[in-house]
């Protein structure tokens, strides 16, 4: 069929047309009535699912608490919230495409973080180039906030925190016991993915202020997990403070091989131990004075006027989803998230998402997870990360000190 | 590097240690190696599921500890249950690819990979899991510590291993699979029914991936994912030792098993897989070279 070049420009331009009449239908949707709709894509299915639900949970028990008590008020309107969810299927282009059709096809212009870095990474640089804001609770990595990003805020410590208080622990111990900080040995090993990297990056500067000494690197390859190479070094060498990431893996093989070798490290920290349910897999005995971080837990006085304190939340939430024993910290800062949102609209006084990043990015508030404040990257500074030791498998705060709820025992002592 | 050479120098122990472990380790992976030969040289099937096939006997172990059992009992479960399996997978799928070229038969079991990650991540999910032996470790003098299970794995591995070398050699059904590898036309000529013999080498080297599984998840971690490892290593294992050289691929497996394990210690973690595939280029170009002098050789 012969179709005239002018034909042709009439049909593209009506088609530019409809589509941008699709986009301005849209761009009134993200405030439906007296609705807030905010989107988030999240790994619902794939290897994040186990966490991404977590956070999911932890977004949708912050909606139903602020409806409850009477939603949130812009401009002395009151408005309800709530979330639109797409499954990413842990897959990282997924999140991208997904983001892009929250903000063009469903005009979201509020947004709440994907699980991971990973997918953060992803979606970031979409939310960015639509200049709309989002709050996100499960990205961590220290790459995130060297982008320059406007519009993302996260609730969350960074990686490079997760076990650098392992490191200040240390040097504390080493002076009760009259030695110097500088006297202290460190072996490490991480694995080589960029999550765990950034949390060495933090041990490695933190080691490096106290002058401590570095006497194993290892960086475990991401696919064998297997430790022992490391750990018969660790035997050899003798260190005062064996630190390790690895994720759930790393963390289920550390704790086993460390068993099963009988490494005698007064000290160890590594990351993902709930994660990974030490406790349950190897027994409290194997497991027991293994130092894990963690972004929040129950026991800690952190408080505020919705949620009551981290305890309360902890009951509150167990009793929404009976089928949790225990509250993951990444349900809770999801929460914080939605709460940060709410925050958001009520001193932005407006739904215009310029207002709205200005009024994110001077928030200061207390809440049941800890203070949040932004810093000009994005990340939270308000809140450290704690410390946690596994004694007669409780997880039991003990550093910082402002927090702990018990005593650490040095050096470890398990029961072989 | 060189603070882990001296550290070897002071100590020769540590070396001993670190061997006796590669050899442990190894013993898996010529096991897992192993079953790819014998498919890889009777059917002519590069099987890319054969990790995922060990993690699938790796959460037979899995299940039966959480039905409260000891995850040793799952090994014979895993070696029946896994030949039935590859059984079944031949007849659906292997059978109509065996004959086709080398794409058809990689890309069918490359779907194959992927539909058992999916299956056990939809059924036990993405988190790792272990199957807890709690046979604790022995010590040997001051120093070098054995983990009991893997001196089990290593004799079971030994156990099985010379079961299917004698099965080979003296069974009926194993000179009809050794007749099919020299020649399948020839053999079915000679009345030997191919279409069973290849229906039973895979059959056998699901079960001997099974078994190895139930290995892996007692000395190691187990997620749907993981099989690529595995995968990985035993390709490097067989192309190292050769096509239809079974004892070679047992001596290689032991050798590339030390060798990343030392070379782990010797050069840091990070470069212990490197190390083995640069061993892998350094065999090849030996072997390569080896041909090229029996080629001149005027006969």
């Amino acid at each position: 069929m012969f179709v005239s070049r002018k034909s042709v420009r009439v049909l593209t331009s009506a088609v530019a047309g409809i589509a941008a009449l699709g986009m301005a239908s849209a761009a009134t949707a993200k405030v439906d009535g007296d609705t807030i709709i905010l989107g988030a894509a999240i790994s619902l299915t794939g290897k994040y699912a186990t966490n991404g639900i977590h956070a999911q949970k932890g977004y949708e028990f912050a909606v139903k608490k602020i409806n409850d008590t009477g939603g949130v008020q812009v401009g002395g309107k009151s408005y309800k919230l709530k979330v639109q969810y797409y499954d990413d299927e842990s897959t990282p282009a997924r999140g991208a495409q997904l983001a892009e059709r929250l903000i063009n096809q469903d005009g979201i212009k509020y947004m709440l973080g994907p699980y991971s870095s990973g997918l953060t990474k992803a979606i970031a640089p979409v939310t960015e180039k639509y200049k709309i804001p989002m709050v996100e609770a499960e990205g961590a990595s220290r790459s995130l906030f060297t982008q320059g990003y406007r519009y993302m805020f996260a609730v969350l410590s960074t990686s490079e925190q997760y076990l650098a208080s392992s490191i200040a622990l240390a040097g504390e111990v080493a002076e009760q016991k009259g030695m110097k900080a500088s006297d202290v040995k460190i072996a490490m090993a991480f694995e080589n993915d960029p999550f765990s990297l950034d949390v060495r990056a933090g041990v490695v500067d933190d080691a490096k202020k106290l002058g401590m000494k570095i006497v194993i690197d290892d960086k475990l390859p991401r696919d064998l997990s297997d430790m022992t190479s490391t750990l018969t070094k660790v035997k050899a060498l003798k260190p005062d403070l064996l630190v390790v990431s690895g994720h759930s893996k790393g963390a289920a093989t550390a704790a086993r091989q460390i068993q099963e070798l009988k490494i005698d490290t007064p000290m160890i920290a590594m990351t993902h131990c709930e994660a990974a349910d030490v406790v349950g897999k190897f027994g409290a005995d194997a497991s027991e004075g293994l130092l894990c971080p963690t972004q929040w837990a129950e026991t800690l006085s952190y408080s505020d006027p919705l949620m009551g304190t981290a305890a309360e939340y902890d009951a509150a939430f167990k009793k929404a989803y009976p089928e949790y024993t225990t509250v993951p910290y990444q349900t809770a800062q999801a929460t914080a998230a939605v709460m940060v949102w709410a925050d958001a609209f009520g001193r932005a006084k407006s739904t215009d998402t310029e207002d709205l990043r200005d009024a994110l990015a001077s928030t200061d508030m207390k809440t049941f997870y800890g203070g949040i404040k932004f810093s000009e990257a994005g990340n939270n500074i308000a809140k450290p990360m704690v410390l946690r030791q596994i004694q007669d498998g409780e997880y039991n705060v003990v550093a910082p000190s402002k927090w702990a709820s018990s005593e650490l025992r040095y050096p470890r002592q398990p029961k072989n | 590097m060189l603070d882990n050479l001296s550290l070897l120098w002071q100590a020769p122990i540590i070396g001993v240690d670190l061997l006796l472990q590669g050899l442990f380790i190894g013993a898996i992976f010529a096991l897992v190696a192993y079953g790819l030969a014998l498919v890889w040289g009777v059917m002519n099937v590069k099987n890319l599921a054969q990790g995922d096939m060990v993690i699938l006997g790796g959460y037979i172990a899995y299940q039966a500890t959480l039905w409260g059992l000891h995850p040793i009992v799952a090994l014979p479960a895993a070696i029946v249950l896994m030949f039935g399996l590859g059984w079944g997978i031949y007849v659906l799928i292997i059978r109509r690819v065996v004959d086709r070229d080398m794409f058809t038969s990689l890309l069918a079991t490359f779907g194959l990979s992927l539909l058992i990650q999916q299956v056990l991540n939809l059924i036990y999910g993405p988190e790792v899991k272990v199957a807890e032996s709690g046979f604790g470790s022995m010590e040997i003098g001051s120093f070098i510590i054995i983990q009991n299970v893997r001196l089990y794995s290593l004799l079971l591995a030994g156990v099985l291993a010379a079961a299917i070398i004698v099965f080979m050699k003296r069974s009926r059904m194993g000179q009809a699979i050794r007749a099919t590898a020299q020649d399948a036309r020839a053999a079915r000529v000679l009345g030997v029914n191919t279409d069973h013999v290849y229906a039973f080498t895979y059959a056998l080297n699901a079960s001997i991936c099974g078994a190895a599984g139930v290995l892996v998840a007692m000395i190691w971690v187990i997620q749907p994912y993981y099989g690529i490892v595995y995968s990985i290593r035993a390709f490097i294992i067989v192309t190292a030792a050769g096509l239809g050289n079974l004892p070679g691929v047992i001596i290689a497996g032991f050798g590339l098993g030390m060798w990343e394990n030392v070379s782990g210690f010797v050069f840091g973690a990070e470069f212990a897989v490197a190390a083995v595939v640069l061993m892998l280029v350094f065999v090849l170009m030996y072997r390569l070279a080896q041909s090229y002098r029996v080629r001149q050789v005027v006969r």
